[in-house]
């Protein structure tokens, strides 16, 4: 089971690397925004990850509690606030690609931009 | 059994995500990702993070996914098809991934005690919250009081999206004020017999249950973020139900965009509070007579405040969704 314990990594690293590939090479503004969360997902990933501890519990301390083990709050907290962050973050960029969709009538980039150059 | 899961579930996370890349229909993808995020969900509470994983499934799974349709509604539900294939992509992102594998052979192993995250300011915390603020659920904590200033920070990031979704979005009504009022048309699903029967017997329960993690968050896994998710989850599925017209008579706009500046207020409120008594900005300690119990007093009104800024901010942005769909 030794070389289960980078698997978690591993995924990180693929699932940042297929959200990365359809921001980079889809046109569609939707789809860009759906590779986005891909890779935020990923960071998330990657840090609630690190807050795991063999034989631990989740940080709540119940009164009394003697000898107990808990994982990492911090990791948790930063992504706790982060999620909900991207969510703001991503409801602004579908905002845009609706206003870009009533002035282009398209939300694929290489038409926007073949406009654009007319 | 619980690595395997986790193994599991991992695989099925990468699969999903291929699915959403590959998939041409972008309502495809979309539910693709709500599913994504219900398996993130679990992997969180897999690894201990409860805290993380109430909030991923309420916000990943409920509140994103119908945002992304509400976007979808607003432009074209297909991507336009296939196009000339091209390697450059491809190539830069396996060797990338290749790379990024390869540094994780320096990482330590998934709950490897000795990892260096475990061995700075994570164990102060764990010792040190039962006795300078004495809540049993440390995120909280860290989250509330000793990072409060981060958490104010992320607040004004919700804030500013939530005004930035508004401009962008929201129709100017004569007088110049911003109107978010759908036209009367706006019928939801009461026609429809197992929504409106299923749906009016969950709204009352999923907002309790919101509150209950509003509240609760001291002692629980909960808290603002998660509560502002629910709750906003559960008025959404209100509108689907009766229309946007009805949930914004039960909930107005005025109310909303009251909730999205008095929370961020109230926050900051709490920390001027804490500098009138005499401490630093977001000392909470100084606000009773006992330190302790000032620090319950800070928590509860800053989680308010978080409260309300996402529930209205979250509420906010899917009327605007929703009265665009209208307008046009």
């Amino acid at each position: 089971m030794e070389f289960l314990g980078l698997y978690n990594y591993w995924v990180f690293a693929i699932l940042l690397m297929t959200g990365l590939y359809a921001v980079i090479s889809r046109a569609n503004l939707i789809k860009k925004l759906l590779g986005m969360t891909i890779f935020q997902a990923a960071v998330f990933l990657l840090y609630i990850s690190m807050d795991k501890v063999d034989g631990a519990t989740a940080p709540i301390i119940p009164a009394g509690a003697v000898d107990q083990l808990y994982s990492n709050p911090l990791p948790q907290v930063l992504i706790l606030t982060a999620i909900v962050v991207g969510i703001a973050t991503l409801s602004l960029g579908l905002a845009i690609v609706v206003r870009i969709r009533e002035s282009y009538g398209t939300i694929e980039e290489d038409e926007i931009r073949g406009m654009d150059e007319e | 059994m619980v690595t395997l899961f986790g193994v599991f579930l991992l695989t099925l996370l990468v699969i999903t995500a291929f699915g959403i890349v590959r998939a041409q229909h972008l309502f495809v993808a979309v539910m693709l990702s709500g599913i994504f995020s219900l398996q993130m969900a679990a992997i969180f509470f897999i690894l201990d993070a409860a805290d993380v994983a109430l909030t991923e499934a309420a916000v990943g799974a409920g509140v994103a996914t119908v945002l992304m349709l509400g976007a979808l509604a607003l432009t074209d539900d297909r991507e336009r098809g296939p196009k000339p294939h091209r390697w450059a992509p491809i190539v830069v992102v396996s060797v990338t991934t290749l790379m990024v594998i390869y540094a994780t052979f320096d990482k330590p192993r998934l709950g490897d005690p000795e990892a260096p995250v475990h061995r700075h300011v994570a164990p102060w915390y764990l010792e040190e919250t039962p006795r300078l603020i004495d809540v049993p659920n440390v995120v909280t904590a860290i989250l509330a009081s000793f990072r409060g200033y981060d958490t104010l920070g992320e607040l004004f990031v919700i804030f500013t999206a939530g005004i930035g979704v508004l401009f962008l979005l929201a129709n100017p009504s004569k007088r110049g004020a911003l109107s978010l009022l759908p036209s009367a048309e706006a019928e939801g699903l009461r026609h429809h017999l197992v929504p409106r029967v299923v749906g009016r017997l969950l709204v009352p329960f999923i907002v309790l249950f919101g509150l209950y993690v509003q509240f609760h968050g001291d002692y629980g896994p909960g808290g603002g973020f998660q509560a502002g998710a629910l709750i906003s989850a559960g008025f959404i599925l209100y509108a689907l139900i009766e229309g946007e017209g009805t949930a914004l008579q039960a909930m107005s706009f005025r109310l909303l965009r009251g909730m999205i500046a008095g929370g961020a207020l109230l926050f900051v409120a709490v920390g001027i509070a804490g500098m009138l008594s005499g401490g630093n900005f977001l000392d909470y300690s100084v606000l009773s007579a006992n330190p302790v119990a000032g620090q319950h007093l800070g928590i509860l009104l800053v989680e308010a405040g978080v409260g309300l800024t996402v529930t209205g901010t979250l509420l906010t942005v899917f009327h605007a969704f929703a009265a665009r769909e209208q307008s046009r």
